[in-house]
């Protein structure tokens, strides 16, 4: 282990294989996640059914098969996991967008993924049947469907410039959000009542058929973001000089996109949309640690906080009113952001 | 030859395409007065205009519904392609459309919190709120974005994305909670729409949108300058604090307004400016006039075509915009090399 000079970081070498540590951004990543769990915890307890602190004795005192068990495991740690995974998965989605594109608004939307997630279940509620399943699954096609479009489109002499790929994003997703005004307005005002609510993200009645694609997908994904996620830095200053000192540009580019709108894919199926995550929470955990490299868990973690704080604000809300997670995210993410925006002076 | 005598004929060629242009857009404004749920004859319709008869309902038609419909459109056109072009200069993000300072996601939370609350159902009531809304949701971005003090891009395009998901949630949350009729009001507001736009919308939407475009047509200029950093600016003597604030102003009192007018018709802020940078670069000079000449033909041939396409019904404009801007923008991305901001 040795610290490098005039910097706060600590490299640690071994067989090897040599890690830059900074110590900053490893307190906070873990002072993030060590919420995430705490929160996570407490969310497990409230709801019509409280649990207080003796809920692991209850637990253990009850038979497997009684109603403690049963909401404690087929509600409630669902929901709370749901939560966690889709904003992990968010949050690193979005800070890949953000640094192909090299642009703070850059999200999974900039390649079309959620608009075109939202015209999948639009089309299947509005001309088919609004079964959970069936609008789920169309969703993800949609979005994949759209991304690929739209990176097939951005290929022009074999490479994806990142200014082409957001124009061809938004003039895209133009198209494909007309045709989502279209169906909302010409079709049946129930059947754009229940579309609306969809578009609205939900973590009511969350089960393990939710949690356990979106968990596979993150612990399968996230460790390819992060061994990539150094080259992908080295492609912020452009694509020549990234070649230049040793990455396969389109390999890495095309390799981060899937990875990102598969994360995206998969939050979007277990929770339908949710706004704002994947824009704000690797801009907030930026402002939050010192510059240096990609922090995907830290975008990762701040991503499943929001989730969770959100959730349980929610539940916590004291009037008798719908506070679909999707929308809420968007209100607290946002006032959030611009808190940070008016405390940080420099950014 | 000197460089001013060369570049002479390159002159004489966009004052040609401009002309060319605005012809265009005064020949398709005549078509679009005979289109409709009902055709008018064209002699019919110069009738109306040169010898008014009120005992005529195709005479009526003409001059109450057609003709403040065709200016409103044009003017729905030049305001959101002025407002996005300062906006993408002022943000230096090819992501900027003029909604980012939040003034359609203000008229929208307005607009629903008067349908649900007051149970506002003129579209006049609805107009008044949104331009409200949109007023106050500017200034809010404007505030916290410390336009005065810091301009900066990154700050300002951030506090905007902020503060429209906060009030398109917070509008979201209302439509959710509240009747399905609502919901139903609120559908047919958010894509856009120039139906049913009477002659009383046409002087006030005027006086807003020669405000704003004389600002834009002030800081031409210095728009060029602002696209080259705030510290290049100064060095080269123009005030950031000023031509901030009177960019962002401008914004807001174009885009607002149209907002409060056709609803929020977002497509043509965002790509108008685009389209016109494949056309002439990114000199201001050109890019003004040229966003303004392709931002009116867009929204009023996407007018045009709504009126047309499931005749005697209608496609609101903001969705024909994108349906058939899009496609283009898309094959002039692929095609052209790509002019950066």
């Amino acid at each position: 282990m040795r610290f490098l000079a005039g910097s706060r970081k600590t490299v640690w070498e071994g067989h090897g294989i040599s890690v830059l540590v900074c110590p900053r951004s490893l307190a906070v990543t873990s002072l993030l996640l060590l919420l995430v769990v705490c929160l996570g915890a407490a969310s497990l307890g409230v709801g019509a059914m409280g649990f207080g602190p003796d809920l692991l004795l209850e637990l253990a005192n009850q038979p497997p098969g009684s109603m403690v068990h049963r909401v404690f495991f087929d509600i409630r740690l669902p929901r709370t996991l749901t939560a966690i995974l889709v904003g992990a998965a968010l949050g690193a989605s979005g800070l890949i967008f953000q640094s192909i594109s090299r642009n703070a608004l850059g999200s999974p939307d900039i390649i079309g993924f959620t608009t075109g997630a939202a015209t999948g279940a639009i089309v299947q509620i509005v001309l088919f049947s609004p079964s959970a399943l069936g609008v789920a699954v169309a969703a993800i096609v949609g979005g994949l469907v759209t991304a690929l479009v739209v990176y097939g489109l951005s290929v022009r002499d074999g490479s994806v410039a990142g200014y082409r790929l957001i124009l061809v994003g938004i003039g895209i997703g133009a198209i494909l959000s007309a045709v989502n005004g279209l169906l909302l307005v010409k079709g049946d005002l129930d059947n754009a009542v229940v579309a609306n609510l969809w578009l609205a993200g939900s973590l009511d009645a969350r089960n393990w058929g939710h949690v356990i694609p979106v968990g596979l997908g993150c612990l399968v994904l996230m460790p390819v973001l992060v061994l990539l996620a150094s080259r992908l830095q080295l492609m912020e200053m452009g694509d020549d000089t990234a070649r230049q000192l040793g990455v396969r540009v389109e390999a890495v580019r095309l390799t981060m996109v899937l990875c990102a709108v598969a994360l995206a894919g998969l939050a979007t199926g277990a929770a339908g949309p949710v706004a704002f995550i994947a824009l704000a929470a690797p801009q907030l955990v930026v402002r939050l640690l010192p510059s240096g490299r990609l922090p995907v868990i830290g975008a990762a973690a701040m991503g499943a906080l929001l989730m969770v704080v959100t959730d349980l604000l929610s539940r916590l809300f004291p009037l008798e009113v719908m506070l679909p997670i999707g929308r809420m995210t968007g209100v607290i993410g946002g006032i959030y952001l611009i808190w940070l925006l008016g405390r940080v002076r420099g950014i | 030859m000197s460089p001013l005598r060369s570049g002479q004929p390159r002159w004489q060629r966009h004052a040609l395409v401009m002309l060319g242009g605005c012809l265009l857009l005064a020949a398709m404004m005549a078509l679009s007065i005979g289109i409709g749920a009902r055709s008018i004859a064209p002699g019919v319709a110069l009738d109306a205009i040169v010898s008014f008869d009120p005992s005529i309902n195709q005479h009526l038609l003409v001059r109450h519904l057609r003709i403040p419909r065709t200016l409103i459109a044009v003017l729905v056109g030049v305001s959101l392609g002025g407002a996005g072009v300062v906006m993408q200069a002022l943000t230096r993000n090819p992501l900027a459309d003029p909604g980012l300072l939040g003034v359609n996601a203000g008229a929208g939370l307005a607009i629903v919190t008067a349908i649900a609350l007051w149970q506002v159902q003129s579209i006049g009531g609805q107009m008044a709120s949104g331009l409200v809304g949109a007023g106050l949701a500017g200034a809010a971005v404007y505030l916290l974005g410390g336009v005065r003090q810091i301009a900066n891009p990154v700050r300002l395009v951030l506090a905007g994305a902020a503060l429209t998901f906060v009030l398109m949630a917070l509008t979201q949350l209302i439509i959710i909670n509240s009747d399905a009729l609502v919901f139903d009001r609120f559908r047919h507001w958010a894509v856009g729409s120039l139906q049913g736009r009477g002659p009383e919308l046409v002087v006030p939407f005027l006086v807003l949108a020669v405000l704003g475009l004389g600002m834009i047509v002030y800081l031409t200029r210095a728009l060029d300058v602002l696209v080259l950093g705030r510290d290049l600016g100064r060095v080269l003597g123009v005030s950031s604090g000023t031509v901030w604030g009177l960019a962002c102003v401008s914004v807001v009192l174009l885009s607002g307004a149209a907002t409060a007018v056709a609803g929020p018709v977002s497509f043509v802020g965002l790509a108008a400016p685009h389209l016109a940078r494949f056309v002439v670069g990114s000199g201001h000079r050109l890019l003004v006039p040229y966003t303004l000449l392709i931002s009116a033909l867009l929204v009023l041939a996407a007018d045009m075509a709504g009126r047309l396409v499931i005749h005697p019904e209608e496609v609101a404009v903001g969705i024909m915009v994108a349906l058939l801007g899009g496609p283009v923008f898309v094959a002039l991305a692929r095609r052209r090399r790509l002019v950066q901001l």
